[in-house]
């Protein structure tokens, strides 16, 4: 089988010239010949394979001569050269989202005084929660008590098929902050309802990619009784720092650095990554951390102002599909 | 005369829809016969439960919740549209068995027991299908299998584009600078940059020699030791509460501090110097401490004796 003649249509004329050179020296059948017309299936798909990856050979050494040529310039032209150019990344061409967040922005900042996790955020509560799934759990029980080691002053109730709206007042007598029910389909968790509750936010996510902590590679041990502490990146947003601050308010407020473990809410494009990791200062300029702990990553659903009702709740904000994903650079958090 | 039984013509269809030929409303199962019609008593296929083939009959029927009864009379056999009288039933339940008591009376033992059963049952399920829809419902929501896809890869996509292992990295020496930790870590700033760069001078100055200040304590020196006075400096001053003083600690600091412990005899301290330094130095540890010193330094073998006993070399350090 002897490559002849390259199909025509998606290449250059230079390149067609350069890409005759290269079969010169291979014995062609007659030049009025193409490969079309070869009747043999296999035959004619074996010829374009290889003609193709030829020419993809030849694309990457184009590619890779343009790349020395420019480099040579670059040095050629020393401090005069023009800046190195950025390439174009997903984050770099993000939408300007109006509602982000200054850092000085009074208005935020007095929002977030008075707001339902000010009581959290200045010290005067103590956050305990409640972890429970949906009814009649079969794979969820183990993720909920691996969730419980994570979160400290944690408990996980069986839900004997109670209704949310009764579960709520008698955690709100019982001096719980927030409820935590994880939702299940077919023994994998994918939703989370995530209630703050003395009438507080209620946040529905949805719940992917979920490691337990036996499917972690290289993990380490058990997660101690040592409060963590929080890492919450790229909340950027209003939306995304209210989310920010109700993610927060999971945990204690004075992180225990002697337990080395900190838990880490990181988002990128919409998409909520949780990881828990225990870290040692090798020195001051590395850190080495390894991973312990669930994992798994959240998307933002909804948003609903009081405690969990979703018939006739407020809803502050609702994830519409149409309307948001359809931009491929606009992101909500 | 010719007189034809009323009950001769029901049973000829009896035999030909039960036993004999078709039924469109029987279904047949290995072990029984049911009957589909809606006006069936049983839903059983007997002689006694078929409507077609008995002429006074009756049912109850519910509809949308209200439960009526139904009765055929065979005085109404001649008008098909108004041959099955219905009769309301109330919803109180006993109520509702006199009333079935007040129509039927008079009527066969099999058909009045039957009915009232079929009502026992019919209000039975729908007091239950109240009850349910009061309870938590669950509703099914359809997954778009497109809409799936397309999320899982963007998450895949955002978890590349993440590089969380790097973002923590960063974040935990971002606070470890900013001093969140307060003393628990000891890579004192400046110190450690000082060791550094005297390291740096080290290593390119190795045949200089370089004078100790503290010139009091020690009559002669030697012409290979090497002193690094900076470090002295900030060791004695800013280090002096940590525990382990292993990262600073260098073979210099440990001599000048048993030079200064020891005020005896300078030969034995040179000579004592000498040990220390060489031994500490072509160990690149510090056998007093025991600890690691991080940092390999360039050291020099030199071939040592040992004259006098060395001193106890207690640290002042607390």
């Amino acid at each position: 089988l002897r490559a002849t003649r390259c199909p025509t249509s998606f290449i250059g004329a230079e390149q067609k010239e350069e890409a005759k050179a290269e079969r010169v020296s291979s014995d062609c059948l007659p030049p009025t010949f193409s490969v079309s017309e070869i009747k043999n299936k296999q035959r004619r798909h074996l010829i374009l394979l290889l003609e193709s990856h030829i020419f993809s050979v030849f694309v990457f050494q184009q590619k890779m001569q343009l790349k020395k040529k420019k480099k040579k310039e670059r040095e050629a032209l020393g401090d005069k050269a023009p800046p190195k150019e950025v390439p174009k990344t997903i984050e770099n061409q993000r939408v300007y989202d109006e509602t982000t967040v200054d850092p000085e922005d009074e208005e935020v900042a007095f929002d977030e005084g008075t707001d339902e996790f000010s009581a959290y955020f200045n010290g005067l509560t103590n956050p305990k929660v409640l972890i429970t799934t949906s009814d009649r759990p079969r794979g969820t029980v183990r993720f909920c008590e691996q969730l419980a080691t994570v979160i400290p002053n944690a408990h996980v109730y069986y839900r004997r098929g109670l209704a949310l709206k009764r579960i709520i007042p008698q955690c709100v007598a019982r001096n719980f902050t927030y409820l935590m029910v994880i939702n299940e389909d077919r023994k994998v968790p994918n939703g989370m309802v995530l209630c703050h509750l003395p009438d507080g936010p209620t946040a529905h996510f949805k719940m992917s990619s979920v490691r337990l902590r036996k499917e972690m590679k290289r993990r380490g041990k058990d997660p101690t009784e040592h409060s963590p502490e929080v890492i919450l990146n790229n909340f950027t947003t209003r939306l995304g720092h209210s989310i920010g601050r109700l993610l927060a308010a999971l945990f204690p407020q004075d992180p225990q650095f002697v337990g080395r473990q900190v838990a880490t809410f990181h988002n990128q494009r919409d998409f909520i990554f949780f990881r828990f990791h225990r870290y040692i200062f090798k020195n001051e300029k590395k850190v080495g951390i390894q991973e312990l702990g669930p994992r798994f990553t959240l998307k933002l659903r909804s948003l609903q102002k009081g405690t969990f009702d979703s018939k006739f709740g407020e809803y502050e904000w609702v994830l519409k599909r149409h309307e948001m994903d359809a931009c491929r650079r606009k992101f909500q958090l | 005369m010719f007189v034809i039984s009323s009950l001769c013509f029901l049973q000829v269809i009896w035999d030909i829809i039960g036993n004999q030929q078709f039924c469109s409303f029987k279904v047949k199962t290995k072990s029984q016969s049911f009957c589909r019609n809606e006006y069936n008593l049983t839903g059983l296929c007997n002689r006694s439960s078929c409507p077609l083939a008995n002429s006074q009959y009756a049912t109850i029927r519910e509809e949308k919740g209200q439960c009526f009864l139904y009765m055929k009379v065979i005085e109404r056999a001649a008008f098909p549209s108004k041959m099955w009288e219905k009769v309301k039933l109330s919803k109180n339940y006993e109520k509702a068995l006199e009333q079935i008591d007040e129509n039927l009376i008079y009527w066969p033992r099999f058909i009045r027991h039957k009915c009232k059963q079929r009502f026992t049952k019919i209000t039975q399920y729908l007091i239950r299908m109240r009850k349910l829809v009061l309870k938590r419902q669950r509703k099914l929501v359809p997954l778009s299998r497109k809409v799936e896809q397309r999320e899982k890869r963007k998450e895949e996509k955002a978890l590349i584009a993440a590089q969380l292992d790097n973002a923590i990295e960063k974040e935990l020496l971002e606070r470890l600078k900013q001093g969140t930790y307060g003393d628990i870590y000891n890579f004192p700033v400046h110190a450690f940059d000082k060791a550094l760069e005297q390291q740096d001078e080290e290593s390119e100055s190795e045949s200089e020699e370089e004078e100790e200040e503290e010139d009091e304590e020690e009559e002669e020196e030697d012409v290979g030791k090497r002193e690094f006075v900076a470090e002295e400096e900030v060791e004695e001053s800013d280090l002096s509460d940590f525990e382990d003083m292993n990262k600073l600690r260098t073979s210099s600091d440990e001599e000048e501090e048993d030079e200064e412990e020891s005020s005896e005899e300078e030969e034995e301290e040179e000579e004592e110097m000498e040990v220390e330094m060489k031994a500490s130095k072509s160990k690149g540890k510090s056998p007093a401490n025991g600890s690691v010193v991080r940092k390999k330094r360039a050291y020099v073998e030199i071939e040592y004796e040992q004259e006098t006993e060395p001193t106890s070399k207690s640290r002042t350090t607390s």
